[in-house]
Parts: structure tokens; sequence; C-alpha cells
């Protein structure tokens, strides 16, 4: 190597980054370096012009100053002037400050642009290569790419150039001519123009795989060419024995873009080429260079990537599960780890499955002495995969076991796995029950609501387990410390199932209660409501301890307790179970009725949690211990008197929050099933008939803005929703529900950052277009976490028939010319209707304006009525309307008439604003 | 790959190389978060890691670590090549390279490494194409160091 490249001369840099490295502290670093950046700036500032290599010499200095951490704030002129100058090193140093530190929206781009534009029209291939490098616009790079005279390594950056604007701004580079030939580069005798071009490819692959479905049978041949050839063929393009490991990579990736070949032919080529790949693991090592194996692991592990996305030769597929098999128990952990995280997919084919099982061992015993977190997760995972019926019960015992140990960073994704696995491959739900327990044991605070809410729904279900889980609550209510979460299963089955252990005495109601209440006064509000509703439970189950539960809840701690939620459930409950006969007590406590049937919430967390796709599909022909049928949420409800309804809402009801009411068993995470349970506000909404801003709803969380502006038939609506807390909302979600004849009203709907930070506003818009005229509203639902709570809110949205309004002037003659015309009895509504609120004449007008209509002065020859009219806009008509208010001061009363030329237009016009006075 | 970045066992950022636009807000962050993961791990540890949905490959070469992030499909282990033909393009150029010749000559390392990867692929994976390519450079730069005038100059394999 030359020695000349070594500082090259640039010697008022090598002594500013000596003297920061011989800074004793920090404040010294920044002091030297501020005393620099002062300097730079003079100097640059300074009225004489500097030289090519001064000014180098201080973009660089720049740059070592922005590597420390500090911000850069200027030099980038003097960068951008580096790259029109003709000395080589100078360009070079201007490109590097310009890739590193600016931005793609800075207003220096056109400059730069002009800069690389004058490079790439040079002959020089080192300029082009330097231009390519930091690229930023387009349409002459296919042509230089499939240009027969490029130079190889001009072909190689273009190529990759393509790929980062084809990823960043595919318009502009259109598709064209030049695909075709950009794949016939897979052919290029030069390995590294190959190398390029196959990334290229596997992303325009990617976008629009027709285009290049003839990549297949080039890649295919290509690779068969590398994977068959002697190491040393390749020439420089071997690493370490193998031959070239990234290209036979980036060509199996590019084959994941597509099917097995269909040509049979291709296909045996292909499958041959794999079988090599496989066979050479068998091999052993050309060296003992942890390289060598890492290379050739690497072509490995991708085509057993290869050979799992196509999941059609169970032979490859076994060979390759037996291949990892042995990695499970190889000395490095890097390739432990890529067996456990690869066999996770492989558990997921069907041809494939029952081989990773044999595995089952290894990978427990992985659990159990891996060293590194991230190995041991990769085991549960795969532990999780490859769980079916036949094997549940130990991987279940194995993974609880871990879990008394696990790290606590992977702990709740554990408790979730196992809550799953327990209830899905149960067939003795005793067991089902056992596990959840002790789940809670060992990792009560990593089980989330969700999976309590389960075991609940679960046992009352099943009737066959109630009487084994009152008795395994109630004895694991023993220990003298339990977790709350147990307290809180513990208190919903004993107040529901209580009685079906209640003839033995060691359990008998008062037993049992005391246990409960023993417990009460650790617990927190939440806790402590669920508990008084399972003891109004008793109270109807158990006669004979009505009575020390009344004296527990005439207490001045209940009664009086600062809590509300509590002190209102101790004040109801006990004039419930004074006043209440017996059978009015039986009917309204009555046995929860069976909940809907529905996917596991917990499933739904988990997939979550790991986003879609990454969670291997376990649900084979085996169903859901509830089986998928959706019922409608209001079974639970609706056969039954309020009385009940409020008291199993109350039951349910642990949060307080009064919107999030009956919503609280029932599957949390299925959109639709739940807005069935939360009620929807419209509070708010008559007082958007005549305006279009406003507060539409507000609690002690959250607030929801609206700002609407309307023409004609379309409509835009500003949707801001405020977070009053300090703390995040976290999986913040909103969407719009109408009734199927408002549907296609709406049309768009933004999309929403799942986190809103504490004080924080965001904004939703959407769009609306009238179709036809409508009577109902749509409903906003909004969903949220905040401190582990699940929030659902429902808005009635103030989209009405007013706002599509245009008012229309006319004199008195028009106005009553039209009256008459409008004259069939259908067509008029007529509404008298006493005031609301003061009768002033500028409120009324203002109201009367902001409906939508012109107000039309001098019509009516009374002055003290108010005449309008306007025409209503949607996509398939128009209705005009008419309208007479008159006021009636003595009487407090106001008469409205409508008159259109449709009557539901009409009613709909009038009793919106008939509301209004 | 997303980006890559060079840190020394103390934590200081040597080298980043981004290839995805972010902030400079988000790049310091996402430095100071990674930085303080991979420097908690142990020796013996795998060198891959889940880190937000990316996949972190990492490599300690004595006192510095290389640590790229790289996405989901992605071939871990070839990523861990890639590092080491880096090093080892680093080490034939400088000879021997330690941590002070990157600091000092820190272009030098980026010229290196844009000649190996662009836009987070792998370019060029011969070390001899690599080298030559900057043996080219360097002498283009000794060429105008002189006073030559670099249009004059007339690369041979371009002809």
């Amino acid at each position: 190597m030359p020695a000349v490249s070594k500082g090259d001369g640039m010697r008022g840099l090598a002594v500013f980054i000596s003297d920061i490295r011989n800074c004793k502290s920090k404040e010294a670093e920044v002091k030297r370096i501020n005393k620099e950046l002062a300097n730079i700036r003079s100097k640059f500032k300074g009225d004489k012009a500097l030289d090519g290599y001064s000014k180098k010499k201080y973009v660089c200095k720049l740059l070592f100053i922005f590597l420390l951490g500090h911000d850069i704030d200027f030099g980038h002129m003097e960068a951008v002037n580096l790259l029109s100058s003709n000395k080589y090193t100078e360009k070079q140093i201007g490109y590097l400050f310009i890739s590193v530190l600016v931005n793609s929206n800075s207003d220096l781009i056109r400059l730069i642009n002009n800069g690389i534009k004058n490079d790439l029209a040079s002959r020089n291939p080192t300029f082009m290569n330097l231009a390519l490098h930091c690229i930023a616009f387009a349409s002459e790079i296919p042509r230089i790419l499939v240009a027969g005279d490029t130079m190889d390594s001009v072909k190689q950056s273009a190529a990759l150039c393509l790929l980062r604007l084809n990823r960043t701004s595919p318009d502009l580079v259109p598709m064209g001519e030049w695909t075709a030939r950009v794949v016939h580069l897979l052919n290029d005798q030069h390995l590294g123009v190959v190398t390029a071009a196959t990334s290229l490819i596997t992303t325009l692959a990617q976008k629009s795989p027709d285009d290049f479905k003839t990549s297949i049978s080039l890649a295919v041949a290509r690779l068969s060419r590398i994977v068959t050839s002697a190491s040393i063929d390749l020439q420089d393009y071997t690493y370490y024995f193998v031959a070239a490991p990234w290209l036979s990579v980036k060509l199996l990736r590019l084959l994941q873009c597509y099917p097995p070949p269909e040509d049979a032919a291709l296909r045996s080529r292909l499958t041959e080429c794999l079988e090599t790949i496989l066979n050479k693991a068998q091999e052993p090592p050309k060296s003992k260079k942890v390289q060598h194996s890492n290379a050739k692991n690497a072509v490995l592990f991708e085509a057993i990537s290869l050979i799992i996305h196509h999941d059609s030769e169970p032979t490859l597929l076994v060979r390759a599960c037996n291949q990892l098999g042995q990695f499970l128990q190889h000395r490095e952990t890097n390739l432990r780890y890529l067996a456990l995280e690869s066999m996770c997919t492989l558990a997921s084919s069907e041809f494939s499955h029952e081989a990773v099982k044999t595995h089952i061992e290894t990978v427990i015993n992985a659990l159990k002495t891996e060293r590194d977190v991230s190995v041991r997760q990769r085991a549960v995972d795969l532990l999780y995969a490859m769980c079916d019926r036949s094997n549940a019960k130990q991987i279940v015992a194995e993974m609880l076991s871990y879990l008394e140990t696990a790290d606590y960073s992977i702990r709740e994704e554990i408790v979730l796995k196992v809550a799953i696995l327990a209830e899905k491959y149960a067939v003795d739900y005793t067991w089902y029950v056992d596990t959840i327990l002790n789940l809670i044991r060992i990792a009560g605070d990593y089980v989330s609501e969700e999976v309590w809410y389960r075991v609940i729904q679960i046992v009352i279900n099943r009737d066959d387990v109630q009487g084994y889980a009152a008795k395994t609550v109630f004895e694991a209510l023993q220990a003298p410390a339990c977790h709350e979460n147990l307290v809180k299963v513990g208190g919903y089955i004993l107040g529901e199932f209580g009685n079906l252990i209640a003839g033995d005495s060691r359990s008998s109601p008062l037993v049992q209660f005391n246990l409960l209440h023993s417990k009460f006064h650790l617990c927190s509000v939440p806790t402590r409501a669920l508990l008084l509703s399972a003891y109004i439970k008793f109270i109807n189950l158990f006669p004979e301890v009505k009575a020390t539960i009344q004296e527990v809840l005439r207490s001045d701690s209940q009664l009086r307790n600062a809590d509300v939620e509590l002190q209102q459930r101790a004040v109801e409950y006990l004039r419930l179970s004074c006043i209440a006969s017996t059978d009015i007590l039986a009917t309204v406590l009555e046995e929860m009725p069976p909940f809907p049937e529905r996917e596991s919430s917990i499933l739904a967390k988990l997939k979550r949690k790991k986003g879609p796709g990454n969670l291997p599909d376990i649900d084979d022909a085996r169903r859901n211990v509830n089986g998928n049928t959706e019922h409608s949420e209001k079974t639970e409800t609706t056969n039954k008197v309020t009385l009940v309804r409020t008291a199993s809402a109350y039951l349910l009801n642990l949060n307080s929050t009064p919107t999030a009411g009956a919503s609280l068993l029932v599957d949390v995470f299925s959109d639709s099933s739940t807005l069935a349970s939360v009620e929807v506000s419209d509070e708010n909404f008559p007082r958007f008939v005549c305006k279009n801003n406003g507060v539409i709803f507000e609690n002690q969380l959250l607030q929801i803005g609206l700002k609407s502006e309307y023409r004609q038939n379309l409509g835009r609506m500003y949707v801001f929703y405020g977070n009053k807390t300090s703390t995040q909302f976290l999986s913040f979600s909103s969407s719009v529900t109408c009734n199927d004849t408002l549907k296609n009203h709406i049309l768009s709907t933004s999309s929403v950052d799942p986190i809103i930070e504490g004080g924080a506003q965001v904004q939703q818009i959407l769009n609306i277009e009238c179709v036809s005229d409508f009577t109902d509203a749509p409903v906003l639902n909004v969903q949220f976490r905040y401190g582990g709570t699940l929030q659902n809110i429902a808005v009635k949205l103030p989209v009405m028939l007013n706002k599509f309004f245009q008012p229309t002037e006319m004199t008195s003659q028009d106005f009553f010319q039209r009256w008459k015309q409008l004259g069939a009895p259908q067509q008029e509504v007529q509404k008298i209707f006493k005031a609301k609120h003061p009768m002033d004449t500028e409120v009324t007008k203002a109201k009367i304006l902001g409906f939508g209509v012109a107000l039309l002065d001098r019509v009516d020859p009374n002055p003290e009525n108010f005449v309008g009219a306007g025409v209503i806009h949607s996509k398939n008509t128009q209705v005009g309307c008419l309208l007479r208010l008159e006021p009636n001061t003595q009487a407090q009363m106001y008469r409205l008439t409508l008159r259109t030329s449709r009557d539901s237009v009409s009613q709909r016009l009038c009793d919106l604003l008939s509301e209004q006075f | 790959m997303q980006f890559m970045l060079l840190f020394s066992r103390q934590g200081k950022l040597r080298l980043q190389k981004w290839y995805v636009p972010l902030s400079d807000k988000e790049k310091k962050k996402i430095t100071r978060e990674l930085v303080q993961t991979v420097l908690a791990r142990k020796p013996k540890m795998c060198s891959f890691l889940e880190w937000r949905d990316l996949k972190i490959v990492y490599k300690r070469y004595a006192s510095l670590y290389f640590c790229c992030a790289i996405e989901d499909q992605d071939n871990e282990l070839i990523t861990l090549e890639i590092i080491h033909r880096y090093v080892e393009l680093l080490d034939k150029y400088f000879g021997s390279v330690c941590e002070l010749d990157i600091i000092f000559n820190f272009e030098k390392a980026y010229f290196i490494l844009d000649e190996f990867l662009l836009g987070g692929e792998a370019q060029e994976t011969s070390k001899k194409n690599v080298l030559k390519a900057i043996e080219q450079a360097d002498l283009l730069q000794e060429v105008s160091n002189t006073g030559l005038h670099p249009e004059s100059f007339v690369n041979p394999s371009c002809v």
C-alpha cells in the first residue's frame, strides 16, 4: 500500500485529533472543540478565499467533530464547493461530508445534484463512482447500468444505486426496456457485477414478481455453477474455501421471491443444488477458521430458508431438520441460536413438524443450560411452536419450571405462551385450572388481565370444571401470602360457585367468606370492588351468612369509604340485600351466563406482542376450547331485567370508568364485539347541529375535539385526541363504524399513531361524502390502554344531513312560489315546541345560519318570523329546502315548519333543528 | 443492512454509516441504546440479538465493536462475515489495523467501507478488487497532489 495514504498531508487534522485525544476531561474536550469550531467558522467567513486544500482540511475537521457526537450546523456550503473541485481528494471529501451529514430534505440538494450530474457526465470512472455513491437523483442510471461499454465497477455501483432509489422513491426510475437487460446481468462474467445485480433484482422482483420471472432460471443456473465449482475456481470470490458465499446467499434470497419452479428440469436442478449444499454441511471442514464455517453455514441457512419457503419437498425438509438438530448441540452459540430460530419455522410445516418434535429434549435442555438469554428466548419460541396435544403437558410443565428463574424481560411473554398452550391443548380442564393457578403463583405480577379473565371465562362456560375450580382456588387462597390476581380469580369463582364446595364443613360458607375477607384489606381498590360483588353473591348463595356480610357492608370503612366506587357498591349491595325478596335477589344475582365464544384474547395479545407473521401458527385442526363461533354480545344481558343488567355489569366492572362498562370479561380485542357493550356517548352531539367545531367528548383521561368543514356534498372532519394525563396511552386505535345505509358516506379515515404521549394531542382526518339523505350518525370507536387497563370509548360523530346545506338567497316572491309548489302534505313537517333557551333574536339568527340555510330578510310579512332556504347536496340528488320559524314570546313557544321535496329530509331536518331553541 | 456502527469498549463512537434516512435525534438515540446493549453482553454470548424489529449482528475485534443492523429476512452469518471482510480490508490497507488508524484516518475507513458496501448491500466482495479501487483512488490523489490535472489522468482499464 502506498504510504502516502496515511494522513495524506493533512497535518492540521492529525494535530487536532491528537489534541482531542490528549484532553484529560470531557470539559477540556468540549473547550478544544469549541475553539476549533470558532476557528473554522472565522476561516469560512473570512474575506480571504480559501484554497481547496484548506477547505478540505476544515471540512474534515468538522466531520471528525461530528463523529465525536457534536452537532454541526455549518460547512455544508464549503462541502458542496468541494464537490465541484477538479481535484480528486477534494471531491472525495466533499462527497463524504455530504453523505454523512446532509439529510435528503436539505435545500442544498439542488446544488449537490448539480455536482453529481457533472460527475456522472464525465468520462472519468472514479468520478462516476463517487457520484453514484452519493446519488440523489435518477434517470441516467439504468442507461449506465446496461450500457455495453460501462466499466464493471461502475456497473456495480449503478446497480446498487438503482436499488437504493427504487426503495426510497420508485417513481424516479420507471421500469422500462432496461429491466429485461438487468436480468441478464446474472450471466455477467464479473462476479462482482452479478453480486450487485442480484441485490437489485431481488428488490425489484419483490415489487413486481411477474416482470422478473426470467431471473429464476438464470439464478438457478448461476447457483448451480457456484455450488459445484471447486473452491479455488472463483479465485478472489472464494472466501475461506467457500465459493462466493455472498452471491450464493443473495441468489437463494432471490429465489425466495418465487414459488418452486414449475419447469420440472429446472426444479430438479434446484433440488440438486440444495442437496449439494446440505451434503457439503456433512463434509469435514476445509479450515478450522470460524470464517470458513460461518460462510458455509450462511449459505446452508439460506438454503434451508428456501426449502421452508417452498414447503414442498418432504425429504429436503426432513434433511434440513436433521441438520438443524445437529446444530442444536454445536459448541458455537451462534449456530445454536440460528438453529433454534430456523426450527421454529420448520415446526409449522406439516412435513417436518414431527421431525422437529424429536428434538424436544435437546430444546428443553437448552432452556435449562444456555447462558445467553437471547438463546433461551429462542428455545421458548421453539417449544411453543412444536407444542401439540401429544407433548403439551411436558412442554407446559417445563415452561412453568423455567418461569421460576426466567429473566424478567421475557416473563410476560412466557406467561402468555403457557396460558395459550394450556388452554389450547387442555383435554382435562382440571389440568388447565391448575396450570393457570400455578402461573399466578409463580409469576403473578406478569399475569396480565387477559390471562385471568380467560380462566374465569372458561370456568363459567364449562360446568364440569366449576366444582374443581372452586375447590382449588379455595385451597390456593389458604396460602399465607397469595398474589392479588389469585384473590381476584378466587373471589370471582367462589362468588359464583362457592356453593359447590359448601357441603364440606372445612369450606363452609362462613369459612369461605372469612378466607376471602382476610385478604380484603391487603388488596387494591379494583380487587376490593370485585370482592364486594362476591360478597353480595354470597348473600344469595348462602342466606346463613347474610347477617355477617351485611355487618361488613355496613361498617364505616365500607359505607364511608373514600373511594366512590367502593362506597357505591357497599351502599347499593347493602340496600339490595335488605329490601329485595329472596326471589328478586336470586334473579338479580343469578349465576353468570356463559360467555360468548371466540378466539382467545390472550392469543390476540401475543400476536400483537410478536407482530403478525412472527408467531408460528400452531392452530391446526384442533379447535380452541371455546371454538370460534361468534355470538352476539347481547345474549349476556338482553333477556334479563334491568336490575340484573346493572348488577352483572357491576360485578364485572372493576375499572370504575363508566365507559369501559360491561366489557371487562368479554374479549377486549375484537373490535366489533366490544362495540355492542360500550355505551355510545351522544351527550354533546346536539351541540354540533349548528356549529362545526368544539369538544365532542371528554372524560378524566381523554378529550376529543372536532373541527369540520363542508363544501357541497363533501366534508372533512379533523378529530383531535388529547391525552389529559401525564402517562402514555398505548395501543391507541380509532375507527369509524356506521350502519349499512351510511357505509359509503365515510370515504377515508387517516391512521393514528398507536402511542399518545402524556399531554400530547394527535389528529385524525375523516373524509366524508353525502351519498344520499340519511338520519343515522356514524360512531367513532376509540380504544387505548392506560396504565394496564383497556379503555373503550364510543362517540356519535356529528355528521348530519344539514351539514351539506348550501344556502340559497331568494326574493320574497320566489320563496312563496316555491313554498306553494312544495305543498303536498308529506313534504311538510311541522313541529310546535316549548323554548328551552331564552328567546333571543340574534342567537336564533346565528343558529339558523349555523344550521346552513340562508336567512331571508323581509320575506315573511311578520318581521318576528325567521325564514330560510337552502339546498342539500348529496352525490345522487339535490334537495331544495325551505324553512320557517315562528316564535311566540308570550307563550315561550316556537312553531317550526319545513318543506322539502322529500319527506324523509323534511322530517330529519325538523328533528335536528327543533332541538336547538 | 440498515446501518453500521463502530465503537470502542468505552462506548466511543468511531464510525457510523446509515443506509436509511433518519433524523439526527433518532440516530443518536439508537446509537446510545445499542452501544449500551452490546457492551453489556458477555463474551461468550451469541453475536445476534433481536432489537426492535431489526436483528443486530455484532462482533468485537480487540477494543473495537462492529455492529450492524439487518432486517428480519437477512442472513445473520453472512453479515458477520461482512464485518470480518471489512476488518480484513482495513487490516490489509493499514497493515495490521488498530483503533488509532481508524481514528486518525476515519475518512479512509469510510472510503474503504463505501467501496465494499453501497446502500447497505455488498457491492464488491473480492478483497483484491476493493483494494485495487482504493489504491487507484490513492494514486489519483497523489497525481493531483503533485499538481497534475486529474482530467489528464487516464485510467488504463477505462480505455
